[in-house]
């Protein structure tokens, strides 16, 4: 069993967390016309990086999301990125 | 060059010690140019080079495998082979498949062991015997063979299956699909690639794309560990490794990729002679002809290019199996394994141009593509040979994204994916 950071809860079970999508996404501006290739590239493609990449997860019994970085071929959690701001 | 398999040939080699078997492909070195290069040398690679040189004439083709043939995912799976889906489209591709794995081994002249040994898919619950009717009815419109079993038709076909009334999960019936079945993974690389070879088409093994050569847009070949080679078209059936793929050339993909793991257990007098998969329990088995136990599941829920498994999946599979047939609770799992398959948003593969010119994907197999492979092979051939869409896989195109005619398989495939 693989132990994942929540930078509320500290190291906990893998099963408790969930993967959210590749961290890094831009939106596309809405108030602006967007082109459905556009859309749905931001929707759907994925780097998909083999090595080092920047994932958003969850940690679900708290809800918290997250940034990891993590090694795709080692699954070595090289650190993590709390998106709350400190107190808030 | 391999001479042509037959009984009377193994009779001849027997009484000769078997020393006059001839390796049953070449091993040249690449040309500087082909018509076509085929990255990958999985079924889906081997059999697109396969139906390039059978069915458009085109011999001048070399298939590039970084490893070994068979050493991805086609070495690795459970081999299920099938049709069971949901939608039209779907039912078209993986029933193509179906009919042409019927008669691969003749065509091949290799025997694939293609055993139509029939599946079930168990439903546990009344709610779930009204999807699996709706099930059994799509797939009958649709042109494939199904029927709706009731729990004593189910008991009667595999009786080790768990009846128990205080079963968690009790068998209500199944939907059943008599002509699915199971085949020998590696003898389906090894069969098409011998009959690729002796068609003319070069399989170099060992040789690994390391970028995409472009002119102008235009893909116009590859850089390899064993030099540039040159071509008018490229394919690519790299499963797991697609976006490392995209990323070198620059086009973009719909895909994640993940583990999946599968498990054989040690040898058994002969308990199941049909495919038993539970939604609800998350696994599903059949046996070997060695008598091992070939067991599979749902995806690990991490991304990963590692090609092994983690635990919480390992535990959920065999907990299932301990479900599904409490008997096999004290049977010892000889190996384990993970194989990287290549996910889409809609569980459905792209077949299609890439977004790069003169390059074009087959991909996006994921968790079942090892039944998909004569046709994969069929319809991206077609696609490499005349640059259009052959009718079945137009709506398998990377397309579909952008225009929202998505193929949700997800649900109608049964695993959690
Ligand atoms: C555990 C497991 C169980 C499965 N069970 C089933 C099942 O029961 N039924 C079913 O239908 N499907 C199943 N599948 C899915 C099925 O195995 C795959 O969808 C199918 O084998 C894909 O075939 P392929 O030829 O596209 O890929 P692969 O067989 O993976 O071939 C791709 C090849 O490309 C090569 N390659 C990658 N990058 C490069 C490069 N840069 N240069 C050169 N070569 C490269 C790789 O080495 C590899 O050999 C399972 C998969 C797994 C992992
Ligand atoms: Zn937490």
């Amino acid at each position: 069993m693989q132990l994942f950071p929540c930078p509320f809860c500290g190291a906990r079970d893998e099963r408790e967390f969930h993967f959210m999508g590749e961290a890094g996404k831009t939106r596309p501006d809405t108030q602006q016309p967007v082109s459905d290739a556009d859309w749905a590239a931001y929707l759907y493609d994925q780097r998909n990086d083999k090595g080092r990449v920047r994932e958003v997860w969850m940690h679900l019994p708290c809800r918290e999301v997250f940034g990891m970085q993590r090694d795709s071929v080692t699954m070595q959690v090289l650190g993590t990125t709390a998106f709350r701001k400190a107190g808030a | 060059m391999s001479k042509r398999y037959s009984a009377l040939s193994l009779l001849r080699e027997g009484l000769h010690g078997h020393r006059g078997w001839a390796p049953a492909w070449r091993t040249p070195d690449p040309k500087p140019r082909y018509d076509v290069i085929v990255i990958g040398g999985g079924g889906h690679g081997l059999a697109t080079a396969y139906y390039l040189a059978k069915n458009h004439g085109l011999k001048n083709v070399a298939v590039l495998e970084k490893g070994w043939l068979g050493g991805g995912n086609t070495g690795r799976n459970t081999t299920v082979i099938r049709s069971n889906y949901y939608y039209p489209a779907s039912t078209d591709l993986y029933d193509l498949s179906v009919r042409l794995y019927e008669t691969l081994s003749r065509q091949l002249n290799f025997n694939i062991m293609f055993s139509q040994r029939g599946m079930l898919v168990l439903a546990h619950s009344e709610p779930e015997m009204e999807l699996a009717a709706r099930q059994v009815n799509a797939m009958q419109l649709n042109g494939a063979d199904a029927e709706l079993l009731s729990a004593d038709e189910v008991r009667k076909r595999a009786p080790l299956l768990n009846f128990a009334p205080d079963a968690r999960y009790p068998i209500h019936g199944a939907t059943w699909q008599g002509r699915a079945g199971t085949a020998r993974h590696d003898a389906v690389a090894w069969g098409l690639a011998r009959a690729a070879d002796r068609l003319g088409v070069d399989i170099i093994q060992n040789c690994e794309v390391t970028d995409v050569i472009t002119e102008a847009g235009r893909a116009v070949g590859v850089a390899t560990t064993k030099g540039e080679i040159r071509a008018d078209r490229i394919g690519a059936a790299v499963a797991g490794h697609s976006s490392v793929l995209a990323n070198l050339a620059g086009y973009s993909l719909p895909i994640q990729s993940y583990a999946l793991q599968a498990f054989v257990t040690e040898p058994l007098k002969p308990v199941i002679d049909t495919v038993a998969f539970s939604p609800a329990c998350g696994t599903y088995f059949s046996q070997s002809d060695k008598g091992g136990l070939v067991i599979g599941g749902g995806l690990d829920r991490v991304p990963s290019y590692g090609q092994r498994g983690n635990m919480p999946m390992q535990e959920a599979v065999l907990g299932g199996l301990c479900e599904m047939a409490p008997m096999l609770a004290k049977v010892k799992l000889l190996r384990h394994w993970a194989g990287i398959v290549d996910v889409t948003p809609d569980s459905s593969p792209i077949i299609g141009p890439s977004g790069v010119d003169g390059l074009y994907v087959n991909c996006g197999w994921g968790t079942g593509g090892f039944k998909a492979i004569p046709a994969g092979g069929y319809l991206f051939a077609h696609l490499l040979a005349t640059g259009q869409h052959h009718e079945i896989s137009r709506l398998f195109d990377k397309g579909r994204f952008t225009t929202g005619h998505l193929i949700d398989e997800g649900a109608a495939s049964g695993i959690a994916h």
